[in-house]
């Protein structure tokens, strides 16, 4: 999908994409949808629920090609994802769902990974004695394993109570931070793509398209909380505009 | 312990049977297990079960293997689904003795004859089993694979296997004593050797005491296949449920 000289950015551009419904009728998820992400800088894409942001990562994704339009990957394309649910095989450990999705990776980076993440006490436990948080950084580890040139987030918040979430929040904004790898974080929470983005996108109720694209100057550790609330208070803006 | 106070209730009631009865018809326990001690001193006995559990052994593998791959691809491929489907059904009713008769009818009575007519017996119920198991693998698990480009291998060794053993143990379960109930009758009409042929053998000679002596220790190895091979097998494979709630 990515052209051979290797567009760095992530650009995707759909005229519209439409679900079948069980009555047999198309009904109309997406529609002139585009953004551009720059190579390294992490995106994050905020919507009503409902309002298809899970189906855009999953074209992006390449899970779905029954699409209109064109969707061009960073580099190499490799992808690490992470899903609203963590998604680990149960019958696997911690470490073992790691390697098998991440064979490169060595056995030293992966254990650098879970120590990183604060799993390494539960490397050879299944996922199923894991809470929702820990199963989250486990699959958040499983995608940084793989080195991609993409990481898709959907919802990495979301189910977890508000300490846990602050938590995983600054450690995602960390790790954008230290790693540089282009990331697009979807998500129903406003302030949270705020804390976490270097650029915002919002989204229109269904059919989706970008409203607004809101960029923020000083991100993550150098936000401000003045200037996430400014920024809120502009998106909120941005979005009675459009209506 | 409850196990065994029944095992022994069972053969309290055999040997008041026996007591009321002709020998002739039912034995008692203690005149068998004297067969079965003479049985087994002449080799006959060893070599007639070694001779059954090989028969058991092959026709078991070859109808888990390919009723296995058919089962999948059926599970998997809607086309393939409804192509084998009526095959399948008809293969499901048709009666044992029929496919063993016309198995010895078309190749001889031949062992390749007696394996086949044995896993042709077993194959629908496996495709059955495996079919549902493939049916039923989680859409989710097979996308994040997808996201992740797991090579086939991976994908077979990591994500299908785990998700089909449990059926994979079911069909096995039920696959076993099916297959050496048909052995038997395999043995006893186009066969020369093994326990169904001395079964035969004692049925002509009216011998009882011979029939169970031959029944039994088979029962038994077959017992203790699932107890020392099945059961294990299947506590590993589901290791890590142990955890879940």
């Amino acid at each position: 999908m990515s052209p051979a000289g290797g567009a760095a950015s992530l650009n995707v551009a759909i005229a519209h994409k439409d679900h079948l419904r069980a009555s047999g009728e198309p009904l109309r998820a997406l529609e002139d949808l585009r953004l551009t992400l720059p190579a390294g800088q992490a995106g994050a894409v905020v919507g009503p629920s409902g309002c298809g942001k899970t189906t855009l990562l999953r074209l992006i994704a390449g899970l779905d090609r029954d699409y209109v339009g064109h969707i061009a990957l960073p580099a190499h394309g490799r992808l690490g994802m992470v899903f609203q649910e963590p998604r680990l095989l149960p019958w696997r450990s911690v470490a073992d769902n790691i390697a098998i999705a991440a064979p490169e990776a060595s056995s030293p980076e992966i254990a650098a990974l879970l120590d990183d993440l604060a799993l390494t006490e539960h490397a050879t436990h299944f996922p199923g004695e894991l809470s929702l948080g820990l199963a989250r950084r486990a699959a958040l580890a499983r995608a940084l394993a793989v080195k991609p040139d993409l990481l898709l987030l959907d919802e990495p918040l979301v189910s977890l109570d508000a300490a846990l979430a602050r938590g995983l929040r600054d450690k995602i904004a960390a790790l954008i931070d230290e790693k540089r790898i282009t990331t697009l974080i979807v998500t129903h929470d406003l302030a949270e793509a705020i804390a976490l983005a270097d650029r915002v996108f919002l989204l229109s109720p269904r059919p989706a398209r970008i409203v607004a694209t809101l960029d923020i100057p000083a991100p993550r550790a150098r936000l401000t909380k003045a200037s996430g609330l400014a920024l809120e208070t502009q998106a909120r803006e941005a979005l009675l505009r459009s209506q | 312990m409850i196990r065994v106070a029944s095992l022994a209730a069972l053969l309290a009631l055999w040997q008041i049977g026996a007591v009321f009865s002709d020998p002739r018809r039912l034995p008692g326990p203690l005149a068998v297990f004297e067969t079965i001690l003479a049985e087994a001193a002449s080799g006959a006995l060893f070599s007639n079960l070694a001779i059954t559990l090989a028969r058991v052994a092959a026709s078991f593998a070859l109808a888990m293997s390919l009723g296995t791959a058919i089962g999948y691809l059926m599970g998997r491929n809607r086309l393939a689904d409804r192509l084998l489907d009526p095959w399948l059904v008809a293969l499901l009713n048709l009666p044992a003795l029929v496919v063993i008769v016309l198995a010895y009818v078309w190749a001889g009575l031949t062992e390749i004859a007696a394996i086949s007519a044995v896993a042709l017996n077993k194959l629908p119920n496996a495709v059955v089993v495996i079919r549902e198991g493939a049916r039923a693998l989680d859409p989710q698990l097979q996308e994040m694979a997808e996201a992740f480009r797991f090579p086939p291998g991976a994908r077979m060794r990591h994500l299908v296997l785990p998700q089909l053993a449990p059926y994979l143990a079911a069909a096995t379960r039920s696959g076993l004593s099916l297959v050496w109930k048909v052995v038997l009758v395999v043995e006893l009409l186009g066969r020369s050797n093994g326990v169904g042929f001395e079964i035969n053998m004692a049925f002509q000679l009216f011998d009882m005491k011979l029939l169970l002596a031959y029944a039994l220790p088979f029962v038994a190895l077959m017992l203790g296949v699932e107890t020392l091979l099945v059961q294990p097998l299947e506590r590993y494979v589901a290791r890590w449920r142990r955890g879940v709630a």
